[in-house]
Formats: structure tokens, sequence, C-alpha cells
């Protein structure tokens, strides 16, 4: 009974969470994003700076009208929005935030595995709604989200191997006890290989050739209306805060901090994932969209072998101090 | 591209990177430029042209406005009325009076040569621009509406500093400088002519007894004093209503 209690305790707090963090990542980069062009952005919904534009727009979303297309493949369709946003749930449940035993949703002794084939899950959402939809524009954005996902993989999970050679294991936990601060400069390279392919794989701007709305309209999602569009740019956001998460806990130390390691912990957590989003909505509003070859091409011949390198480095250092 | 600029430091890889990111953290720490209009009103430059008011106390129906308007958005009927003589014996005058003044906002492209060209100030920019209808037919507005205009006309904004004095204030000035001028060469002369004066009694008295020196100036001064006063107020006479009328008129008419 009590642990049954436990585990309905830690499912809701991290379904909140989930809920919650995107909407106020989403949020920032409404405003950050209006500010970086000189504008105001929101400034009416909830009454204070339009704090509550997100659920405004969650309401109208709801209310629109659920359209399938006649010729698409229905089940597929329907289902692809879930199968886009569940990943990030599931991958919210194994981050740990503190370091105690309440901080975190799950332990999972294989923790990278697990993250990194679960993230991988999601982008199988947009190819599901790209070839389902029955559209030429869904089909070009299903298929370069698939282009993209085959380039990018590789460097994340290459950059992620690094870190797990450095603690000399795949738990998360247990490479955050296993982290010191001098690790930031050893893996600084690998960081940012991972954050850089997670951008790539979120399709986030810079890398957002599969939604580009001036060539394809809307990728996958052309077809999509009402909740079920508003999942996939939950989706997005969620995809958001599992990256910046990950990219906290795997390479700048996750709860570890100059002070209060002890009690806050989480707040270092939380700080560290807050200023990664920032940056992933700075380089949104700053970078135009890569091509498609531009796309290909920093995959393969500047990550990889940055990633690979950055795997070397690990090794000599390994041993060179074992 | 490059190849035509001069030689310049080697470029350090990802330095474009980092100034396109620099850029829009500037930019996020400036303030916004943001109109928040119907919220907070705009601050608008002198000399709005938001829409026109008449004052048609100064309208004497000549349709001049009528007729340069480019696009022919003022309406304008009159009538014409005779007045009686005023004095007996006097001729009948007659005198047009306005029946109807409207502009037509819809067509009114806002060039302003109605505005222009009224001799007699009866037309002036308010800088109101909230008068959007639903109907085109009631962007016409008829006289009371352009006389309600009217209230909301601001006073013409001050001189730019260095600019050209007003013709009107230069002509003036230099009318009053002529005549001042002209009053200094008189009350020069009148002093000339008051020391010649008082030299001449200073002499007499000089010639005269001793014991009289203490009313030999007096009497001598007695003539001379009043040329004093007397010499200007010879011209004073005239100038002294004409003085005012052309320093005052114009400020008048500017404040």
């Amino acid at each position: 009974m009590n642990d049954a209690l436990d585990v309905a305790v830690r499912l809701v707090v991290v379904f909140v969470v989930f809920l919650v963090l995107p909407l106020v990542v989403g949020q920032t980069e409404h405003k950050v994003m209006a500010h970086m062009q000189g504008r105001l952005g929101p400034m009416y919904a909830g009454g204070f700076h339009g704090w509550a534009q997100l659920v405004a727009d969650g309401v109208k979303f709801a209310q629109k009208e659920d359209i399938v297309p006649a010729a698409a493949d229905r089940r597929i369709f329907q289902l692809a929005p879930a199968v886009a946003l569940l990943p990030y749930l599931l991958v919210l449940v194994v981050i740990p935030i503190g370091p105690s035993e309440g901080a975190v949703g799950q332990v999972v002794d294989a923790g990278i595995f697990f993250v990194l084939a679960v993230m991988g899950v999601g982008v199988l959402g947009s190819l599901m709604a790209g070839w389902a939809s029955a559209n030429k524009f869904s089909l070009l954005g299903g298929l370069r989200t698939a282009a993209q996902l085959l380039a990018y993989e590789l460097p994340m999970l290459l950059a992620a191997a690094s870190v797990a050679m450095a603690a000399g294991t795949v738990s998360l936990p247990g490479i955050l006890n296993a982290f010191h601060w001098w690790w930031l400069p050893w893996q600084i390279v690998g960081a940012l290989v991972f954050f850089v392919a997670g951008l790539a794989e979120l399709q986030r701007p810079p890398f957002d050739m599969p939604v580009a709305d001036s060539e394809i309209i809307f990728g996958a999602y052309t077809e999509y209306t009402g909740l079920r569009f508003a999942l996939f740019l939950l989706a997005e956001y969620a995809g958001i805060v599992v990256l910046c998460g990950l990219t906290t806990v795997l390479f700048l130390g996750g709860w570890h901090g100059p002070w209060g390691a002890d009690g806050l912990g989480w707040v270092w957590t939380l700080l560290k994932t807050a200023v990664l989003a920032f940056v992933v909505i700075w380089l949104r509003v700053s970078y135009p969209r890569l091509r498609e070859d531009q796309l290909q091409k920093l995959a393969w011949t500047t990550l990889i072998p940055l990633a690979l390198a950055q795997i070397a480095l690990t090794g000599i250092v390994k041993v060179a101090i074992s | 591209m490059s190849e035509s600029l001069p030689p310049t430091r080697p470029r350090i890889p990802g330095s474009g990177l980092a100034k396109g990111l620099a850029v829009t953290l500037r930019t996020m720490t400036k303030k916004t430029v943001t109109a928040q209009y119907p919220d907070v009103q705009p601050e608008l430059p002198p000399r709005s042209r938001g829409v026109i008011g008449l004052f048609e106390e100064n309208c004497t129906v000549c349709m001049l406005c009528a007729r340069e308007c480019p696009d022919w958005c003022i309406y304008i009927d009159s009538h014409k009325e005779t007045v009686p003589a005023a004095v007996e014996g006097g001729r009948e005058r007659s005198r047009n009076v306005l029946d109807r003044f409207a502009i037509d906002f819809s067509l009114c492209m806002y060039c302003g040569i109605c505005i222009e060209v009224c001799p007699f100030d009866a037309l002036f920019w308010s800088p109101e621009f909230e008068y959007a209808e639903t109907d085109i037919h009631e962007l016409t507005h008829e006289r009371d509406k352009l006389r309600e205009w009217m209230w909301t006309v601001p006073a013409p904004p001050a001189l730019d500093p260095g600019a050209e004095e007003p013709k009107e204030v230069a002509a003036a000035r230099k009318a009053a400088d002529k005549l001042a001028a002209a009053q200094a060469a008189e009350a020069a002369e009148a002093a000339a002519a008051q020391q010649a004066a008082a030299e001449q009694a200073a002499a007499q008295a000089d010639q005269a007894a001793g014991p009289a020196e203490a009313a030999g100036p007096s009497e001598g001064a007695a003539p001379s004093n009043p040329t004093g006063p007397t010499g200007p107020t010879g011209p004073t006479g005239p100038t002294g209503p004409s003085d005012p009328t052309p320093n005052s008129g114009p400020e008048g008419g500017q404040s």
C-alpha cells in the first residue's frame, strides 16, 4: 500500500512537471523572442504581461474542430501526436534533479541507454504524421525528419558515450555521483555536440528544416489542427525541457554547485536547465535556418568527428588518471 | 567581395556566430519599440494631420478650398443676403451666407491644400484621428461636426530655434526701429537745443550781477525745461497709437 502510494505520488509529480515546465519554457520563449526583436510579446492574456497566453492558446486549440483528412491513414494519423509526446514524459521520469532518493522519478540502472532510446522514439511521431497525412508536404517533412534523425542520433550517442566512459557507469545518478568540476572543461566538446545534436533532433531552429514553413508549410504537422496539433507543439517544448535537463545531468554536473549541494541540489539542476532553455530560445532568435545539405554536412563532417575526438580524449585521460 | 576589402585581421572561426548572439542579446536589454496604441495614446508630432476643423465665422464662402481640392471632397452651399444700408443714404450691401460645409473624409487625401489656400484662416488641421466609421457615409462630416473638431486644434507650435522670424514681426520691428531712430534723432536735436539754451542762459547770468546768481539759472532754466518734454511729445502724438499696433498685432495673432 505504501509502495503504491509512493509510486503514485512520484508519477503525479513527474506528470505535473511535464505539464508545467514546457508551458513555462513556451511562455519564456514568447517573451524572450519578442524582446530580442524589440517587441513586447503577449501582453493581455491573464492580465499581467500575458502570463496566461499559452493557457489561452490551449483553450483555443481545444475548441477547434478535429479534422482527419479523407485520404489519411486514420489510426496512424490520430496516434502520431501521442507517439511524439509520450517518450518525453517517460524520459522525464528518470532524470534526477537532486542527490537524494526522492529527487528522481525512478532510478534506472541503464539510464543513458533508456533515455536515448526513448528520445529516439519521439521522432517516430513526426514520421508517422508525415506518412499518414497523405500530403506531399507532410511526406517531405517526414522524410527530412528521418534524414535528420539518422544524421544527428549518432553524434548524440557518441557524446553521451564519452560521459559514460568518464564515469564508468550508464546510470544517471551514478554519473552525477562521479562528477567533479574538472569534468566541465574535459567534456566541453562532448557537451556542445550533445546539445547541438539534441537541438537538431527536436527540430528546433536553426535545425527546423523538417518544418520549414516557407518551403513545406509545416512539414509533417501540416494536416493537423486542434488538440492534436497542440500536442505536437507541447512535444517540442517538452523536448526542450528534456534535452536541457539531460545536458545538465550529463555534462554540467546536475545538482553539483559551488555551494548548497546537500539541500538545494535541485535548485542547481533547475537553474542550469533554465539557462540552457534560454540558450535554446536565444539560438532560435539569432540564427537563420540551415539548408538541408548544410544540415547533413554539419552532422557528418563536424559533429561526428568532434564526438569521436572527445571519446578519444576521454579514453586517454581516463587511462592517464587510473 | 572579401577580396576587394583591405586586408583585415584573420577572422576567428565562429566570430560571426558570436556576433549574431550578441546582437539579439543586446536588443533584449534595450527598450522595446512596441506602441501600445489603444491603451496608450501615441505622441503625435506637431502639425499632425488628423482631421480638418472649420472655423465658420471666418468663412466667406469664397469657394477657393472647394475648387483647389484635388479630389473634390469639399461641399459648400450658400445663398446671398442683402444687408440694408448701415447709414442714412448709404448703399445696400450683399454678402454670402454659408448653408452647408462638408468634407468627405472617405475621399480626402489629407494634402492640406484647402487649409493652405484659405485666405481667411477658416480651416485648420487637428491631430484627432480616431473617427473611423462602420458606414462610409458617416465619414462625410457636416459643418457642425467640423466645428466640433475646431475645439481640438492645438496652438501652433513654437518656432524652431534659429528659425527666421515671421514676416509680420520683421516688418513691425523694421517700422519700430525706424521710428525709434527718428525719435532718437529728434531727442538729440532737442537736447542740443536745450544745451545751447542753457549755455546762453549761463552766459547771460555771467554777464548779469553776481548776487542774482541764484535766481539767474532758475529763470534761465524755466524756458529750457519745458522743451525737454515738449520735444518728444510732438512726435509721440501721432505715433503713440500707431506704435503698439504693429508690435502687438502679429504677436496677438501668434499666441
